[in-house]
């Protein structure tokens, strides 16, 4: 039997059992929707703007193991999308996004709502697609599935010119794909995963730093047996929260810009450090040459191998799949007589718990304003640290991550590499599409929600009970910390006027708001919210605007120059 | 270091825009770059010379490696290899220069493919010194215009890049 292109991509998504589809038509992709119109098994999401429908594929993506799917139309619909697109390319989010082209006659003429899709979006895709057959559709959605989700994921895009979404052919889907020209590596070399375990035995202040591939490959279980059987302390990147138990006391907690004076300080002083699914970043290590002027052995875990000494030399490096690698590591610690060092062992654990012994994280508590952390503490004793959390970016975002005590993965969902405002409401909603009834809170800033706030309506239209938690400082927070610290006090353009009543707004859209102005009442909000299972609460926290994050690494210095508090300066 | 990168990419529309956004994206130097169908004409091979420290021809290669395109990667210049180079030069050629230049180009190796009776076209291969001595060994006066192909690079012996 002929099918058109149309039913053919909503064919396609079938097969790859894709249940929600966020989106937004137009002309080049009216045929696609007229597909979708006739039947139920793909759901469409209708967001207000394509960036909220890729952030919300992102999501739905990041808080399971499936591929998030968005479908936007030509020009302006895939402009809009790309910082969605960038942003789960950074943090290597499995996705497809399909983008409807004007007819392949019309290509190159600046046709009317014309961009080159593949061009501007090439440098943020693992790989894009233009397909100008219909004969090559769904091989090429096929393709599209298998490279988003394999080796190191990312989002991949296939652009569908309208007259290919009407031609006809048989429909034929691939069981399976083989490309000549990728091929990722799964399992890890056993001789370097012997050379490495020898390493981490013989290691007298050994440490684990864990990183978002343990996160997105599936792997926090095997993480954490590893790291009890050593006995190791443990820390996790921001894109690696809830991949080691943030409860458990091995946790150092978070480490980088704004982590743990301990975690940092023992990553600084170890003498092996076994980096699993992480990739040295700049906001983690920060000065390159201080962070290796000491003379400890690396160990590196990554699906890829071009993150494998780019920023840092390793000594032993490890390429695969972090899941397979460990099961090895595990295997081979279980099989061997050989144990960790228990005098060193326990002297390292002494020197990390006098650094603990800082106290790094203590906060004002008897403020008569809201401190946001005391707002996100409270957060977590509420969901009994058992919520999604989303994050927009900047001083909340950095609260929520340090604050929010996340023991399991995909828990935690923020854009940590892009760094892309307007992120945390949209993903929620994907968040709260694939596990509808579980507990989803946006922590978010005045500045970051009002990028994507247009969503709210979304929510209202598919009935998505989120909890907003907004840390409202009527700053834009991260950028008056730096003003404040490097810049003279100048808050160039960083404080908001005339910010809108965001009780009042939510209510307009058909929520419920409230204005939380007391430490007294910060519970009680975040009770009440949690308890109206089927609303969506807009909590405005109206909180201490002078609060700073810390402690904190200055961009461009060593891990180990760390302000404590604003006592330090 | 001067490093000569061979590599094998399938044949699809947008594939140079990938290698060479590449190197723009990630701030690598390309001194030439040269790319065409091979025997089989689902592949494209393309030859990169590029300048750059050990971590940095390190990364390019993982990088280039990491193209869903690419089919395979090798840095030539890590051993034995052959280069060669392809130039046309359009010279004024009147009075005794004719002969001057006519002498040059035999001794260089090269052919007059076009003439006319003020102009010679020479064609001229080699690696990329010897295409560079040609000009030294003329008076650069008389050239009128030269096109340079950039060069094209393989491995001696057993290196064979195939898939």
């Amino acid at each position: 039997m002929l099918l058109t292109g149309a039913e053919i991509v909503i064919r396609c998504l079938q097969e790859e059992k894709v249940e929600h589809v966020f989106g937004y038509p137009g002309g080049s992709v009216l045929y696609i929707y007229d597909e979708l119109f006739k039947q139920d098994k793909v759901r469409h999401v209708l967001v207000r703007h394509e960036q909220a429908a890729v952030h919300a594929a992102d999501g739905y993506a990041r808080s399971t193991d499936k591929v998030g799917v968005a479908l936007v139309t030509s020009g302006p619909g895939v402009t809009n999308a790309v910082t969605g697109i960038a942003t789960a390319y950074m943090d290597s989010i499995p996705m497809v996004v399909l983008s409807g082209q004007v007819p392949t006659a019309a290509i190159g003429m600046d046709a009317f709502q014309e961009v080159d899709t593949v061009g501007i979006t090439r440098p943020c895709v693992k790989h894009n697609f233009l397909v100008k057959n219909v004969e090559d559709l769904a091989a090429t959605i096929k393709k599209a599935f298998y490279l988003a989700r394999s080796g190191r994921p990312g989002p991949v895009l296939v652009d569908i010119p309208k007259d290919v979404s009407a031609q006809k052919c048989e429909f034929h889907y691939p069981k399976a794909i083989s490309m000549r020209s990728y091929n990722p590596v799964v399992k890890g070399h056993t001789g370097q995963i012997k050379k490495a375990v020898n390493l981490m035995l013989e290691a007298k202040r050994p440490m684990v730093y864990v990183g978002g591939g343990v996160v997105l490959g599936d792997a926090a279980d095997r993480l954490t047996k590893m790291v009890k059987m050593l006995g190791y302390p443990c820390t996790n990147t921001l894109m690696g929260l809830g991949a080691y138990p943030a409860t458990d006391k091995q946790f150092v907690g978070m480490l980088g810009m704004h982590g743990t004076y301990e975690a940092n300080m023992a990553t600084h002083n170890c003498d092996v450090l076994i980096a699993v699914g992480a990739r040295f970043d700049d906001r983690v290590i920060g000065d390159p040459n201080d962070f290796c002027s000491v003379p400890r052995k690396i160990i590196h875990i990554d699906i890829d191998p071009a993150s494998i000494s780019k920023r840092v030399r390793v000594d032993v490096p490890i390429v695969g799949n972090v899941g397979d690698v460990l099961d090895e590591m595990i295997r081979q610690l279980e099989t061997t007589a050989e144990r960790p060092d228990a005098q060193a062992l326990s002297d390292w654990w002494q020197q990390i718990e006098e650094w603990r012994g800082k106290k790094c994280m203590e906060y004002d508590r008897n403020s008569a304003i809201i401190k946001p952390q005391f707002v996100i503490e409270k957060l977590w004793e509420v969901t009994g640290g058992d919520a999604f959390v989303t994050s927009d970016v900047g001083q909340h975002q950095m609260w929520a991550a340090q604050y929010y005590k996340f023991d399991k993965p995909r828990r935690w969902l923020n854009s940590g590499g892009l760094g892309t405002m307007g992120f945390g409401l949209p993903s929620a909603m994907g968040v709260q599409l694939a596990h509808p009834g579980a507990p989803v809170a946006c922590v978010t800033g005045e500045g970051s929600v009002q990028m994507c706030i247009q969503e709210l309506s979304t929510c209202k239209q598919f009935r998505l009970p989120l909890k907003v938690v907004l840390l409202n400082n009527s700053y834009l927070g991260m950028v008056r910390q730096w003003q404040e610290l490097f810049h003279g006090n100048r808050f160039s353009e960083s404080y908001m006027d005339a910010l809108p009543d965001f009780a009042k707004l939510a209510e307009a859209y058909g929520h419920v708001g409230m204005t939380i102005e007391k430490p007294g009442d910060v519970e009680g909000a975040l009770k009440e919210a949690f308890e109206r299972k089927n609303d969506l609460v807009f909590m405005n926290f109206k909180i201490d605007p002078t609060e700073n994050v810390y402690p904190m690494v200055q961009g461009g210095k060593g891990l180990t120059s760390m302000i404590l508090s604003s006592e330090d300066l | 270091m001067r490093h000569v990168i061979s590599l094998l990419i399938e044949n699809e529309a947008g594939a140079l825009s990938r290698v060479s956004g590449l190197f723009s994206a990630r701030a690598y130097n390309i001194e030439s770059l040269t790319v065409a169908p091979t025997e089989d004409p689902s592949l494209s091979r393309m030859t990169i010379v590029s300048i750059g420290s050990e971590d940095i021809i390190e990364q390019i290669t993982k990088q280039l490696n990491k193209l869903i395109d690419v089919v395979k990667v090798v840095d030539l210049s890590e051993a034995g290899h052959i280069e060669r180079e392809l130039m046309l030069i359009k010279v004024r050629a009147t009075g005794k220069d004719r002969e001057e230049l006519k002498r040059m180009s035999d001794i260089f190796r090269g052919r007059i493919i076009d003439a006319t009776d003020s102009t010679y076209v020479i064609e001229l291969t080699g690696a990329s010194g010897k295409l560079d001595a040609f000009f030294d060994a003329i008076d650069r006066a008389l050239i009128l215009e030269t096109v340079r192909t950039g060069i094209c690079g393989i491995g001696r012996g057993d290196r064979i890049l195939k898939v």
